[in-house]
């Protein structure tokens, strides 16, 4: 899923300080699995407002909401009857959430009220490991279903490089070296003959180097 | 091997001789008389100079421009290329610029993560890795292609090189690795520092029990200990490189003062010592900001006079 | 304003704390009376916004009473509770109230004493601070400026 934190207090103070009527809209998709971005943190963020701005002796009306995702218009949509009443929208969706709802309602000032991250997995509560860089091609059944686009600090095709000890990156020793989990992999499953394999040169243009990409499905179009 | 380039390395290598290369590290900044010094020191005493390429990630005077003051010099240099900060249309368009000078050795590297360097918060490209830039320039060399497809006239002849590192982990693929860079056409090998010699020379058998000695020619090497501080440092801050306890040890083990002798010492032991192991092409020497020491070293180990080709 | 009287409210676990508030009663010990006490099956049943809450309704200080750690009914609901009480505090320091207007205990039910201690520790300590700046605020304001909103 998509992994994001929550922005400073102070980042989203300054962005909203000179409105009145903001809205928090929270997103129940992948930013509530990483308590980043769900309807309690929405919650949180309008009573930490509040009780700033009370405080600051500013007058300051937040009003709360989530919706079930911001990537999709049908949900987005909910928002329509009571989105005018509010001056400025802050919303804690991944930055995709963030962008649809500034798109569907384009005259309205919408913030971002986290940092989207990468997509990972959860390692533990509170523990969030990055797994895939969507290059769009998908060569993880030759690489022991460890990816070293998102794993390999220096994305290498042919690791390791002669930086890995110990199976950790040279980069920092709290990384593991990608090509050191790919080598021991597929060792466990026979595979080490795909190692000694030149790896030919990547074609880029499916990932974010082709420019912004787009998925059309005929087979799901009506 | 048949030499097919112009290289001197090449030729060097092809008539039996044990090569000898050093290297010389740009300024950080334009000035580049400073190259030509540091190269005016070792000139008489190795067969081609290495110019690196923004090693560790610290922004230098660019490696392509330094090798051809070199060329320009009459000496014989050999372009470290990273993949690090360009992408396969630079890589490529560097390649057609330096065989434009005659400039006909390449090592292909990945390079250092740039987190290493002064600009830890740029961008890094790693396009392609090492071993593609080697295919890359044999692409171009043999068939005189780009990656694109373009085929072109004037092909680079470039005697291509790539790094090995024995001390890395996990050991026991530090040989497939290099079986890999030769498949993909590497010609030559210029190790990481060696100290610890059991493993190093554990690797060598391991490479030679392949064949791999007979297609590819290892220059082993060699990095000079300035002082026991720099044994430790290298020991324990910097990734990837073995430096055992008795080293570390040797080196404290003397006064401060003698400690550079002894660093020079050690330097010419190892180089006598790998001289009469099967598979040891040559020695390539890096001393770090310490080039005046170059003839020293290569002298006391008798590595000098170099051969004259003809 | 008259003399200042602190608002402060205790969150306070069913197996241990509130029993302990209780024992304090019955061995007549004295403890600040505007405490106001209120029971939670388990501090793990706290969270954030019920510690906002309050404050956005004009707590001074709030204090929160799990059982001992390690001694958890449900195991890890007080240590939960630290944190969440860690993170409001962080909270509060950076929106202009005083994290030290929260506190995080932990006793057992046979500790009566202990219980009232602690709550003249927090009063003593909210008096210092003084009233919480959200009411300042309110009072100072010609009229409300907050609209808590559904
Ligand atoms: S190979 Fe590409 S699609 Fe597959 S996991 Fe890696 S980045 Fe993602
Ligand atoms: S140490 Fe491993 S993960 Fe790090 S850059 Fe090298 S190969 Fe990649």
């Amino acid at each position: 899923m998509i992994k994001a934190v929550p922005k400073p207090l102070e980042e989203i103070i300054d962005l909203v300080k000179d409105f009145h009527k903001v809205l928090i809209v929270g997103c129940d998709g992948c930013v509530t699995v990483c308590e980043a971005g769900g309807l309690k943190e929405v919650q949180v963020l309008g009573s930490s407002l509040r009780l700033y701005f009370t405080q600051a002796g500013q007058r300051m009306d937040i009003d709360e909401t989530s919706l079930t995702r911001q990537c999709d218009q049908e949900y987005l949509d909910q928002l329509k009857d009571r989105i005018d009443h509010y001056e400025a929208v802050v919303s804690l969706a991944c930055g995709c959430g963030v962008q649809y709802l500034a798109e569907r309602y384009h005259d309205k000032i919408v913030y971002p009220g986290v940092d989207t991250c990468f997509m990972g997995v959860d390692l533990e509560r509170g523990v969030y490991a990055e797994r895939c860089q969507a290059c769009g091609k998908c060569i993880l059944a030759n690489t022991g279903g460890i990816c070293p686009i998102a794993r390999c600090s220096k994305r290498m095709l042919n690791g390791p490089c002669g930086g890995s000890e110990k199976g950790k990156c040279e980069v920092n020793p709290e990384i593991d070296c990608g090509w050191q989990l790919i080598y021991d992999r597929l060792k466990i499953l026979g595979q080490l003959d795909r190692f000694e394999q030149p790896v030919d040169p990547k074609d880029w243009a499916t990932s974010r180097d082709g420019g912004p990409r787009k998925i059309v499905r005929e087979d799901l179009r009506l | 091997m048949n030499n097919t380039t112009p290289s001197r390395l090449e030729k060097m290598l092809a008539a039996g001789h044990l090569a000898v290369t050093s290297e010389v590290g740009p300024p950080r900044s334009c000035d580049g008389s400073v190259i030509e010094q540091k190269a005016e020191l070792i000139k008489d005493y190795v067969d081609a100079v290495n110019v690196t390429d923004n090693q560790t990630s610290v922004t230098r005077l660019c490696s392509l421009a330094a090798c051809i003051r070199l060329k320009l010099m009459g000496l014989e240099p050999v372009l470290q290329m990273v993949t690090r900060d360009r992408n396969r249309i630079a890589l490529q368009s560097d390649i057609f610029g330096a065989a434009s000078f005659g400039i006909c050795n390449i090592l292909c590297l990945t390079g250092d993560h740039q987190h290493f360097g002064d600009h830890p918060n740029a961008v890094n490209v790693f396009d392609l890795d090492s071993t593609q830039l080697i295919q890359t320039v044999r692409l171009m060399r043999d068939e005189g292609r780009l990656l694109g497809g373009h085929q072109f006239e004037h092909r680079p002849q470039m005697f291509i090189g790539a790094a090995a590192n024995p001390f890395a982990d996990p050991f026991e693929i530090r040989v497939p690795r290099l079986a890999k860079k030769v498949a993909a056409g590497a010609q030559f090998i210029q190790t990481q520092c060696i100290y610890n010699m059991d493993k190093f020379k554990l690797w060598l058998k391991l490479a030679r029990d392949r064949g791999l000695t007979e297609r590819v020619a290892i220059l082993a090497g060699i990095t000079p200990m300035k002082n026991v501080g720099m044994a430790r440092y290298m020991k324990n801050r910097v990734p990837g490189i073995d430096v055992p306890d008795e080293i570390v040890k040797r080196m404290g083990g003397v006064p401060k003062e003698k400690q550079a002798a002894e660093g020079i010492r050690l330097a010419i032991e190892q180089i006598q010592e790998l001289k009469e192991e099967e598979g040891i092409r040559g020695f390539h020497l890096m001393a770090i900001e310490w080039e005046e020491k170059v003839p020293e070293i290569v002298e006391r180990a008798g590595l000098f006079p170099r051969p004259q080709l003809n | 304003m008259g003399r200042f009287e602190p608002k402060i409210l205790a969150f306070c676990c069913s197996y241990c704390s509130y029993a302990a508030a209780d024992l304090a009663g019955a061995m007549r010990l004295q403890y600040p009376g505007n405490i106001k006490i209120i029971k939670v099956p388990c501090t793990g049943k706290v969270d954030l916004i019920h510690l906002l809450l309050a404050f956005e309704q004009g707590a001074d200080g709030i204090m929160v009473a799990g059982c001992l750690e390690g001694n958890c009914h449900f195991l890890s609901g007080n240590l939960r509770a630290r944190q969440r009480v860690n993170r409001v505090m962080a909270i509060l320091d950076r929106i202009g109230l005083e994290g030290d207007r929260l506190a995080m205990f932990n006793l057992s039910a046979g500790m009566g004493a202990r219980f009232a201690e602690m709550a003249r520790e927090m009063y003593a300590q909210v008096l210092k601070l003084g009233p919480s700046p959200i009411n300042i605020a309110r009072e100072t304001a010609a009229r409300p400026i907050v609209e808590v909103a559904a």
